[in-house]
C-alpha cells in the first residue's frame, strides 16, 4: 500500500533541483550538536543493533532504528501539517532459539508533540517510540511493538568513531554520493525485553550508527552490504559494499578502531564481501548472501573474518510503513559480533 | 363422508370445467393475471429502487468514511481546532488517529466530497482512502497539487488520471493535478483525496479538522475517553449509515405502501372477476355436484384458477417490476427525484428476498380473491343453483351494518396509536382497517342509496327497470363496488393530503419569502464583513439581512439540523412565523427559535433549555417554534450576533434584501452584481422570490411524482376492474335482456337501461369511495404526515379532483356498460330466449 513513501523519501530527485545541503568533505563532527537532527538534510537515521543476552543465558539480536526524512514541500505552506520532515522507525527482536523474527514500525509527520527529531542533541520519537541521549551521556530507547518492547540504557565505552574523512564517508564515485558519518561501538546495554508479555532483564552489547545525507546512492547502485563488529579486544570494525546494479561492486569503505585507539581506513580497493551461503525468503522470494567471507587489506596484509547469521531468516518487510525489504541480521564472527545488513536484494533502492 | 366420492375421481370433470373457462374467455383470465402483475411489478420496482439506492447510499457513506469504525467528527462544517488531534490521538483505547479536512467541492459542474488526508495516518486507519498513482509518481501523494478521485469521482467528472483541473470548495477555485485513483473508495462514493496540509493551505481551513477517524486497541476506552469534545461528535460507521436510512425511511415505507395498495387493488379485481364467473358457472357447478362431484371440487377449481392467475400475474410482475426498477433508476435515479441520496451513483441490487415476498403477496391476493366466492360457491344447494342463477341475497332482507362499523372504529382507534421506530406503523395499519371497513360497508350503502330511488314510481321505463335491478341485486353491484372503492378512496386520501400538503406549503413558502431579492453563494464561498457592507449600502436596498445556514449534527446516528444565524434580536422578523407562542426569555439567555420538525425530533419545547455544539458547546433557550417544510431533518435559528460571538465566523452565505420602494428589481440586481467582489461573483445566485417559490413547488411536485404515478396506476387498476366485472355481468345477462325485448323494450331502452345501471353503479362506488377517502386522508394528514416528517397542516379538500372522480367513474362505468350491451344485444331476441346453456 505505501509502496509511495520509499518511493518519496528514496526518490531519485535531479540534484540541480536539490534544495538539500551537499554533502562536502572538511568538516569537523561537533557533539553533543550532531547527535540531534540535521534537519535541512534529505535523509538521516539513528540506527542501533546489538546482541542481548537473557538471565537465563539465550541470546537475542535487536535492531532500533529511527529515520528521519525531509520530502519536496512548499516552503510556504503554513499548515501545521505540512510534511516539511517525515520520521520512521523500525524495531526487531531476532530470538536465536525459536529463530524468530519479530518486527514492528512507526511512520509519522513531524508535528503536534506526535513526532518530533531534536535538534542540538539525540531525541527522536513518533508518539510512544523514542530514542534520546540523556544528560549523563548515556542513549536510552523505547519502542513497543505487536509481541514485543524494548526498554534499553546504552551506556558508551569509547569515544564516537567518525567514519571516512572525519565523518565525510563516501558512497559513490561522484563526491556529493556521501554522508557524514560516525559510529559509537561498543556500546554496554541493560535493559528489559518483553516477549509475550513477559518481561526479563537483559544485558549485551551494542553498535550505533548515525548518518545524515542529502545524496546517499548513486543512481547506478542496487544497495549495499554492510557490517558493524564489536571484537571482543574492544576492537570495532564497520565496513560496506555498495553494489552496482548488474553485478560487481560500485564503492567501498570501512574502518577498523583498534583497542588502543589507532583507526585504519580502507580505501574502495581494500574491502571484499563474498557470499558463503545463500537464503532465500519465502515472504518476498528474495535471495540474500546472509553468511559472507568479509576480506579486508590492512597494512599487515589481508585479513578474513566469516560473518555467520545467528539464523537465517531476519528479513524485514517494512514496504508497510513505505520503507524497502531488506535483511538485517545478527552475525558470529572469529573474536566478535555484530550485524550485517543487506539491501537492495529484493528490488534496487534508491536514495 | 366415506359415501362421497374423493376429489380424485372428480378431476375430469374439474379439468373439463377449469380449461373450458379458459378457452372460452382467456380475456378475463389475462385481465385478472395483469391487475396482480401490476401490484407486484409497482412493489417489487418501489422495493428494488429503494434497497439500491439506500445500498448506494451506505456505500458512499462508506467510501468517504474509509471504513474507520469510529470517527470524531466535527457538529458542523466549521470543524474543530487543530489542537483537538494529538488529545484524540493519545487517548486511552485509542491505537492510531488519521486526522481529515472535509469539504463540499466541485469540478466543473461535478460535486464531489474532497478529503484532505495525512497519508500516512490513512494508510493504518483508513487504507481504503489511500491514492494510488498509475506509474512511478509516487512522490504524488504529499505533492500539494495532487488530486486522487475515485472511480465514480472520475465518471463524474469527466476527467483523466494526469489531466488537471480546477477544484472549488469553500469559495475558493485550486487548480489540481489527477494523480491517481482510489480504488478502495467503491464504486458508489463521489471522492477526491489530497493532501491534509495542502487542504487547509489552498482551501482556508488551516487549523481546523473535520474529522479524527480512529483505529481502536479498545473501543470502550476510546469512547469513554473522548466523551464531550468542543465542537464535536464521537460517531461509529453504523451511525454514519444510520442517518441516510433515518432520512428516508419514512419515504421509502410510504412508497412501499402505496405500492401495496396497487396490489390490493389488484385482489380486488380478481375478487369480483372470480366472483361473477362463479355466479356464471353456478349452475355448471350444480350439474356436476349432482352428477357426483363432491363439495370440495368446486372450492378446488376456483382455488386452482386463483392460484395459476397468481402465479402467472406474480411471475410477470417481478420481470415487469425489475425491468421498470431498471429504467426508473436510468432515468429518475435512486430516490425517485425525491432528492434524499444527494447525486450518488445507483446500481440495481437484485434481492431475492423481496422478489419472493412479493411472489407471495400477489399469489396472496390471487388466492384470496377467489377464496370468498369459491366457499360461496360451495355452499349453494345444488339443487337450487340449477334453477337459479341470480343473486341469491333476498331484497327484502336488512343488510347489516355493523362488521363495517365495527372495522371503522376499530380502524380510527388504531390510526391514533403513537409510531414504531418513528414509522407510522398502527397509521397505515388503522388504514387498512378503515378501508376494509369501508369496503364491508358497501352492500349498506348502496341499499340506503337506492332505497328511496327503487320506493319511487314513475320515470322513465328503462330508469326504473336499472334502480330495481341493483336494488334487486345488491351482491352483484356490491362484487363490482368493492375495487372500485377501495382504489377510489386510496386515491382520494392521496389527492387530499397531497393537496393539503402543497398549499401548506405554498402558504408557507408566501409567509417566508418576504423579501424582494435572495442572493445565495454556492461551493462554501462566503460573504465576508467588507462585501456585506458594501452589499447593504447598495442604492436602493432598504434592508439586507445575512443569514449563515449550517448542518448541524446533534446526535451522531440522525442526520444533521440546520443551523441559521441571522439578524433576529431587537428587531421584529416578519419572515419569522411562530406556531407556538413565544416564551418570555428569563434574562440572560440566548434564545433559539427551533423548527416544527426540530421540536418533535428532539423534543424541544419553548422554554426548554437547548446545548447547541457551537463555540465549544452553549446553551440556548427555546424561544419560540416556526413553521417549516423545508428541512424534514429540523432546523435551528439563532441570532446572528450570538452566533458571531460563539464562533467568531463573521462570513455569511446568504443575504435577503427588502428594497425601497420603487426601487427597480432589475437595477438593484445589476448594483449588486457589479458590488461584490470579482472572485465571487460566479459563486452567488441572485433570484427572486417568484423563482425561489417556483423551484420548491417544483421540488415538491418532482418528490411527489412517483406518488401521482402509482395513485394513477392503482385507479386504472380500479377502473379496469369496474370494467371487466359491468361487462361480465352484462354478457350474462343475455337472458334477460332477450326477455325484456319480448315485453316490448326497444334496443335503444334497453342501451339506456343499462347505461342507468352503470353509471348508477359507478357513482355509488364513487360517492362512498370519496367519503371513505375523506377519512383515510384525515389519517394521513394527522397521523402518518406528521409521524414520518414531522410536518403538521390543515385539511384541504381538492373538490375538482372530487368531481374528477365522480364523473370519470359513472362515465367509464355506463360506457362499459353501454358497450357490453351492445354485445349482449346484439343478438335477435328470438335467439337470447331460446338460448340454453
Amino acid at each position: 500500500m505505501l509502496r509511495w513513501i520509499a518511493g518519496l523519501a528514496l526518490a531519485a530527485v535531479a540534484p540541480a533541483a536539490t534544495p538539500y545541503p551537499v554533502v562536502r568533505p572538511g568538516i569537523t563532527l561537533r557533539f553533543p550538536q550532531d547527535h540531534g537532527a540535521h534537519p535541512a538534510f534529505r535523509t538521516e537515521w539513528w540506527y542501533v543493533t546489538g546482541w542481548l543476552r537473557t538471565a537465563r543465558g539465550d541470546d537475542l539480536g535487536f535492531q532500533v532504528t529511527f529515520f528521519r526524512t525531509r520530502p519536496q514541500t512548499d516552503p510556504r505552506n503554513p499548515s501545521r501539517f505540512a510534511p516539511t520532515q517525515v520520521l520512521f522507525a523500525h524495531a526487531a527482536l531476532s530470538d536465536a532459539k525459536t529463530g524468530r523474527l519479530f518486527h514492528g514500525e512507526r511512520v509519522a509527520r513531524a508535528g503536534f508533540g506526535l513526532a518530533q527529531a531534536r535538534e542540538g542533541d539525540a531525541d527522536v520519537a513518533i508518539r510512544d517510540w523514542r530514542m534520546r541521549r540523556l544528560p549523563d551521556g548515556r542513549w536510552a530507547t523505547q519502542v513497543n511493538a505487536d509481541g514485543f518492547a524494548l526498554t534499553l540504557a546504552l551506556s558508551p565505552t569509547q569515544p564516537p568513531l567518525p567514519q571516512g574523512q572525519g565523518g565525510y564517508s563516501r558512497k559513490g564515485p561522484r563526491p556529493e554520493e556521501a554522508s557524514y558519518y560516525y559510529s559509537i561501538p561498543h556500546l554496554r546495554v541493560s535493559g528489559r525485553v518483553t516477549r509475550a508479555g513477559t518481561t526479563e532483564p537483559v544485558t549485551g552489547e551494542a553498535w550505533l550508527d548515525r548518518e545524515w545525507s542529502s545524496d546517499y546512492l548513486a543512481p547506478e547502485a542496487q544497495g549495499w552490504d554492510w557490517t558493524g563488529l564489536n571484537f571482543d579486544d574492544g576492537s570495532a570494525l564497520m565496513a560496506f559494499r555498495i553494489r552496482r546494479k548488474g553485478g560487481g561492486t560500485l564503492w567501498a569503505g570501512g574502518a577498523l578502531r583498534r583497542a588502543d585507539g589507532t583507526r585504519s581506513v580502507f580505501a574502495p580497493g581494500d574491502v571484499s564481501f563474498r557470499p558463503l551461503a545463500i537464503w532465500r525468503s519465502p515472504a518476498t522470494g528474495a535471495t540474500y548472501p546472509v553468511a559472507q567471507q568479509l576480506s579486508v587489506r590492512l597494512a599487515d596484509g589481508i585479513h578474513r573474518w566469516r560473518l555467520q547469521p545467528l539464523f537465517a531468516a531476519q528479513e524485514l518487510d517494512t514496504r508497510g510503513s513505505g520503507m524497502p525489504v531488506y535483511w538485517e541480521g545478527a552475525v558470529r564472527t572469529q573474536g566478535g559480533r555484530g550485524y550485517l545488513e543487506l539491501t537492495g536484494y529484493a528490488k534496487a533502492l534508491a536514495m | 363422508m366415506a359415501a362421497e366420492p374423493d376429489l380424485w375421481s372428480g378431476r375430469l370433470a374439474l379439468g373439463w370445467l377449469i380449461g373450458g373457462e379458459w378457452r372460452f374467455h382467456p380475456g378475463r383470465f389475462v385481465l385478472t393475471a395483469v391487475a396482480i402483475a401490476v401490484g407486484v411489478a409497482l412493489g417489487f420496482a418501489v422495493h428494488l429502487i429503494n434497497g439500491s439506492a439506500l445500498a448506494s447510499f451506505d456505500g458512499a457513506v462508506r467510501g468517504v468514511g474509509g471504513g474507520a469504525e469510529l470517527s470524531v467528527r466535527a457538529a458542523s462544517p466549521l470543524g474543530f481546532d487543530e489542537a483537538l488531534y494529538p488529545r484524540v490521538a493519545r487517548a486511552a483505547g485509542v491505537r492510531d488517529a488519521s486526522p481529515v479536512v472535509k469539504l463540499d467541492a466541485r469540478i466543473g459542474s461535478a460535486r464531489l466530497t474532497l478529503l484532505g488526508l495525512d497519508v500516512i495516518r490513512a494508510a493504518a486507519v483508513t487504507p481504503a482512502l489511500v491514492g494510488i498513482a498509475p506509474e512511478r509518481g509516487n512522490d504524488a501523494m504529499f505533492a500539494e497539487d495532487a488530486v486522487f478521485l475515485s472511480r465514480a469521482a472520475l465518471a463524474q467528472t469527466g476527467a483523466k488520471i494526469g489531466a488537471h483541473v480546477a477544484v472549488t470548495a469553500n469559495g475558493r477555485s485550486v487548480p489540481l493535478r489527477v494523480a491517481g485513483t482510489l480504488p478502495g473508495a467503491g464504486d458508489t462514493a463521489v471522492l477526491g483525496v489530497i493532501d491534509i496540509a495542502a487542504a487547509q493551505w489552498r482551501f482556508g481551513r488551516l487549523g481546523t479538522l473535520d474529522r479524527i477517524d480512529l483505529a481502536v486497541s479498545d473501543r470502550a476506552a476510546a469512547e469513554s475517553a473522548l466523551r464531550g469534545l468542543p465542537g464535536a461528535t464521537l460517531s461509529a460507521a453504523e451511525a454514519q449509515n444510520a442517518q441516510g436510512d433515518v432520512l428516508s425511511r419514512a419515504y421509502r415505507v410510504n412508497l412501499d405502501m402505496l405500492a401495496l395498495v396497487a396490489l390490493l387493488t389488484g385482489g380486488f379485481l380478481v375478487y369480483s372477476a372470480q366472483s361473477l364467473s362463479v355466479a356464471r358457472r353456478q349452475r355448471a357447478f350444480a350439474l356436476l355436484r349432482t352428477l357426483g362431484m363432491p363439495r370440495g371440487g368446486v372450492v378446488a377449481a376456483v382455488a386452482v384458477e386463483g392460484l395459476a392467475i397468481g402465479v402467472v400475474g406474480a411471475g410477470a410482475g417481478l420481470v415487469t417490476g425489475y425491468v421498470m426498477a431498471w429504467a426508473a433508476l436510468r432515468w429518475f435515479g435512486g430516490d425517485l427525484g425525491a432528492g434524499y441520496f444527494g447525486g450518488g451513483v445507483v446500481r440495481l441490487a437484485f434481492q431475492p428476498g423481496a422478489a419472493l415476498g412479493f411472489f407471495a403477496l400477489g399469489l396472496a391476493a390471487a388466492a384470496l380473491g377467489s377464496a370468498i366466492p369459491a366457499r360461496l360457491a360451495a355452499r349453494a344447494a345444488p339443487a337450487a343453483a340449477l334453477k337459479n342463477a341470480g343473486d341469491v341475497l333476498d331484497p327484502r332482507a336488512r343488510v347489516a351494518w355493523w362488521p363495517a362499523a365495527v372495522l371503522l372504529v376499530v380502524g380510527g382507534a388504531v390510526a391514533l396509536l403513537p409510531p414504531v421506530g418513528g414509522l407510522p406503523l398502527f397509521g397505515f395499519a388503522g388504514m387498512a382497517l378503515l378501508l376494509a371497513g369501508g369496503v364491508a360497508g358497501v352492500p349498506w350503502f348502496a341499499r340506503v342509496l337506492l332505497t328511496p330511488l327503487a320506493r319511487r314510481s314513475g320515470g322513465a321505463v328503462p330508469r326504473r327497470l336499472a334502480i330495481r335491478h341493483l336494488h334487486g341485486a345488491p351482491n352483484d353491484a356490491a362484487t363490482a363496488l368493492c375495487g372500485i372503492v377501495a382504489s377510489t378512496a386510496l386515491m382520494i386520501a392521496m389527492a387530499t393530503m397531497i393537496t393539503s400538503f402543497r398549499g401548506a406549503v405554498d402558504d408557507w413558502l408566501g409567509q417566508v419569502l418576504g423579501a424582494d431579492l435572495y442572493l445565495r453563494t454556492s461551493a462554501g464561498a462566503v460573504f465576508d464583513p467588507a462585501t456585506q457592507a458594501r452589499l447593504s449600502a447598495t442604492p436602493g436596498v432598504a434592508r439586507a439581512a445575512f443569514s449563515r445556514q449550517l448542518p448541524l449534527t446533534i446526535v451522531p446516528d440522525r442526520p444533521p439540523i440546520t443551523l441559521i444565524a441571522r439578524p433576529e434580536r431587537g428587531a421584529h422578523d416578519p419572515l419569522l412565523v411562530l406556531i407556538a407562542p413565544a416564551v418570555p426569555l428569563p434574562t440572560g439567555a440566548r434564545p433559539v427559535w427551533v423548527s416544527e420538525p426540530a421540536q418533535r425530533l428532539y423534543g424541544w419545547n419553548p422554554g426548554d433549555s437547548v446545548t447547541l455544539p457551537i463555540g465549544g458547546g452553549a446553551r440556548f433557550t427555546v424561544a419560540g417554534v416556526w413553521r417549516d417544510y423545508g428541512r424534514q431533518t429540523g432546523a435551528v435559528l439563532v441570532d446572528a450576533h450570538d452566533y458571531q460571538r460563539l464562533t467568531g465566523d463573521t462570513g455569511r452565505d446568504e443575504l435577503a434584501a427588502m428594497l425601497r420602494p420603487g426601487a427597480d428589481t432589475g437595477a438593484v440586481t445589476a448594483a449588486i452584481q457589479a458590488r461584490l467582489p470579482a472572485d465571487l461573483r460566479d459563486q452567488v445566485e441572485i433570484t427572486r422570490p417568484a423563482t425561489l417559490r417556483r423551484f420548491a413547488l417544483t421540488l415538491f411536485d418532482r418528490s411527489f411524482a412517483v406518488t401521482y404515478l402509482l395513485e394513477a396506476i392503482a385507479i386504472l387498476v380500479g377502473l379496469a376492474g369496474v370494467a371487466a366485472t359491468i361487462s361480465a355481468q352484462t354478457m350474462a345477462r343475455e337472458r334477460e335482456f332477450g326477455m325484456l325485448r319480448h315485453l316490448g323494450l326497444t334496443r335503444r331502452q334497453l342501451t339506456a337501461m343499462l347505461a342507468t345501471e352503470g353509471a348508477l353503479v359507478g357513482l355509488t362506488g364513487a360517492l362512498a369511495g370519496i367519503a371513505l377517502g375523506l377519512v383515510l386522508a384525515q389519517v394521513l394528514i394527522h397521523v402518518i404526515n406528521p409521524q414520518s416528517f414531522n410536518f403538521t397542516m390543515s385539511t384541504r379538500i381538492p373538490f375538482g379532483t372530487l368531481a374528477a372522480v365522480a364523473a370519470a367513474l359513472s362515465g367509464a362505468a355506463a360506457a362499459t356498460a353501454i358497450l357490453a350491451g351492445r354485445r349482449a344485444t346484439a343478438r335477435g331476441a328470438v335467439q337470447s330466449v331460446r338460448e340454453d346453456w
